[in-house]
């Protein structure tokens, strides 16, 4: 029988409080974003907002809890941005959206940080929920980078996947890691890359035991994209069927999918709130489309990132994601 | 030298050279300091300063500047968009259909109030025409009113009503059609359409065509309508922007040290080109002959009689001091390249394209 969990890509928009009290504590230009090494008073406004995104998902109900993200200023880029051997330059746009962040510059060998692996234990002191870890997917990062060490576009990526094996080794106890890929719709790979890029996410979630979900947005992957990327050992793909269901359909019905899948069905970039109802529908058709199998685990999640989002309506769509969890379980019993 | 009727409505009687290059501003000027003052008082409850009082503070604001507009010497002044708060809000809170949740991150600390678009917009009371009417009666120079474009209005909301973006533009280019004609009741002569998301995605300039379509419907043709467009790869939607219905293209060109300026020389640029000759994202003022070269480059694209003088983009950033000497050193240049001109002592090639430096 299929179990629904409710989660979401994490990177969640701050507490409007904690939008004003970081903005003077921090500072609204380019070197004030985050170091890695922030002082008490800003580690402490944090530590608050992070106690309160986390009680937003318990009080939702939602079946993973991740850490919110709510340090990451440069969004997917943050776990270079803070590292050492890393310098960040000016801002540029992130994807094609109206936001943007510091470009990071790899100058040095990437050794290990344990910046994410240090949000990790925080949230599991607060929580007894399942934890679940969220991380770009080192296609993506790469993609995010500039690159003045390696100096071998292959050869950085293999780079990175190192990096961030280590860090995930570093983790405390999760029950799921999400990989987030938006590059790989957004900066399609080439022939070659897109099975470097398979193998580098393979080896990042070789260094866990935790479930891991590989989850592109902003539209379907490319046919061989997908296909390779289903070489990886990863337990879910994640599909955006805000943006695209045609083509996402077209995929799992041509190529198949991995046992268990992540559909982003609540739209993490637009203030419209489903209904819960609507998402338990579209989890059906889905299913319903591809008929053969049932999938053990269906993650239902926003399609993006929520920081997007007004605080208030990022609060609405977490409580109705779990809703529809809810009533998937009931409609599948 | 031929004529441009439309652009030398403007032209003032005493203007002393035969050859006139209008000059302008693209709309936003630094708030005085005390006005920002005046709306934290106003903002505090625990404050007797009313409604009324920062209802004056607002007009002294905007015939200060419309006053300091007209000392720099700008042929076509505006009010330095001193009743509004940001672009895109301003106008948000005066159409019916859009709702505020809360601030959205842009990046760091930044954030936008950016609306909800949750039912279909309408226009209620009018946006600007209070606006113009004021400055107008604050000056006898000619007053452009700048107005937000419904591409941007479109783009830069959560758009929870309409089938996609393009429909919520068009919708709302009717309502910008509207307010245009009560504009033109009160007496406005020159409207600028601001759209800088199209910079963004110039891939859409299409729906920006269209929406200008709307915009333009049944308004006299003496009236000038201008495009301003800001910060992009112009090479993306020109020559395509030539169709549209507009007198004027505003293009930012300074800051990018005229990079970009070969992109509109071929096919020819028709239309009237208001040159950004000042660059708003440096806190220094440019010399008198440093502007001068820059006016220069606009001739390299279109004749005299198509030439207009302005900033970049809108001022509103820069320390007042700065923007103000900025104004006041655009026109001194402007009144010298025209002078240069009367005189034949500028030849310049127009329509070709600068070689390559390698």
């Amino acid at each position: 029988m299929t179990e629904y969990v409710s989660t979401t890509p994490g990177l969640y928009p701050l507490p409007d409080w904690a939008k004003d009290d970081l903005s003077d504590l921090k500072g609204h230009q380019k070197h004030d974003l985050i170091s890695g090494d922030e002082g008490e008073e800003i580690t402490a406004a944090y530590e608050e907002a992070r106690e309160e995104v986390i009680g937003v998902q318990e009080e939702a109900g939602l079946d993973r809890i991740v850490e919110g993200q709510l340090r990451w200023d440069d969004m997917l880029a943050h776990p270079l941005a803070v590292h050492d051997a890393v310098e960040t330059r000016g801002i540029v746009r992130y994807y094609d959206n109206n936001n943007f962040y510091r470009e990071p510059v790899v100058q040095d060998d990437l050794g290990f940080s344990g910046d994410v692996a240090n949000e990790l234990e925080a949230t599991a002191e607060l929580t007894d929920g399942d934890l679940q870890a969220v991380l770009p997917g080192p296609y993506s990062l790469s993609d995010l980078a500039t690159d003045e060490q390696y100096g071998d576009e292959a050869e950085f990526l293999g780079a990175i996947a190192d990096f961030l094996e280590g860090e995930v080794d570093a983790f405390p106890e999760i029950e799921t890691l999400f990989l987030l890929e938006p590059s790989l719709v957004e900066n399609v790979p080439e022939d070659g890359q897109d099975e470097r890029a398979s193998e580098a996410i393979d080896q990042v979630a070789s260094a866990t035991d935790a479930d891991v979900v590989v989850q592109p947005y902003w539209g379907a992957l490319e046919e061989k994209v997908y296909a390779h990327l289903l070489d990886a050992d990863i337990d879910a793909v994640g599909f955006d069927f805000v943006a695209n269901q045609d083509d996402n359909l077209y995929n799992i019905q041509e190529y198949g999918a991995t046992d268990d899948v992540a559909l982003g069905l609540a739209d993490g970039q637009n203030t419209l709130v489903e209904d819960p109802e609507a998402i338990r529908d579209r989890t059906e058709w889905v299913e319903g489309q591809l008929g053969v199998t049932e999938f053990e685990t269906v993650y239902l999640t926003t399609n993006t990132e929520t920081f997007y989002l007004p605080y208030s309506k990022y609060q609405e769509k977490l409580a109705v994601l779990a809703e529809a969890a809810d009533l998937a379980e009931v409609t599948a019993a | 030298m031929s004529a441009n009727e439309n652009k030398d409505q403007f032209r003032p009687e005493d203007h002393a050279n035969d050859n006139f290059l209008l000059t302008t501003v693209v709309g936003s000027y630094p708030k005085p300091k005390w006005l920002n003052r005046a709306k934290e008082l106003y903002q505090d409850e625990d404050h007797g300063f009313d409604e009324d009082d920062y209802q004056e503070a607002k007009d002294d604001a905007a015939r200060l500047i419309t006053n300091e507009h007209e000392r720099a010497g700008l042929d076509v002044v505006v009010d330095g968009e001193m009743r509004r708060n940001e672009m895109v809000e301003f106008f948000a809170h005066r159409i019916e259909g859009y709702e505020f949740n809360g601030p959205v991150k842009v990046w760091g600390h930044n954030y936008f109030d950016k609306p909800s678009v949750v039912s279909e917009v309408e226009y209620d009371e009018s946006w600007l025409v209070d606006e113009y009417k004021f400055t107008a009666s604050a000056t006898d120079r000619p007053v452009k009113v700048p107005i937000t474009g419904p591409y941007t209005l479109a783009s830069w909301a959560f758009n929870e009503a309409y089938e996609d973006d393009a429909e919520l533009a068009y919708a709302l280019a009717d309502l910008v059609n509207e307010e245009i004609e009560k504009l033109v009741d009160a007496g406005a002569r020159y409207i600028q359409i601001d759209e800088p998301a199209l910079a963004t995605t110039p891939d859409d300039h299409a729906i920006v065509g269209e929406a200008l379509e709307h915009i333009v419907a049944d308004i006299d043709d003496d009236v000038r309508i201008g495009l301003h467009v800001c910060y992009g790869d112009y090479s993306r939607i020109y020559p395509e922007i030539l169709e549209f219905p507009v007198d004027e293209f505003d293009l930012e060109l300074a800051n990018g040290d005229y990079e970009q300026l070969d992109v509109f020389k071929d096919p020819e640029f028709t239309a009237d080109l208001a040159l950004g000759v000042t660059d708003v994202h440096v806190a220094e003022v440019e010399s008198v002959e440093q502007i001068e070269e820059n006016i220069k480059k606009g001739l390299e694209v279109v004749p005299p009689e198509q030439l207009v003088v302005s900033p970049d983009c809108g001022v509103k950033l820069l320390p007042r001091e700065v923007a103000y000497g900025k104004m006041e050193n655009m026109v001194k240049a402007a009144r010298n390249v025209e002078a240069d001109l009367d005189e034949g002592n500028i030849d310049i090639e127009r329509g070709t394209p600068t070689p390559a430096d390698d």
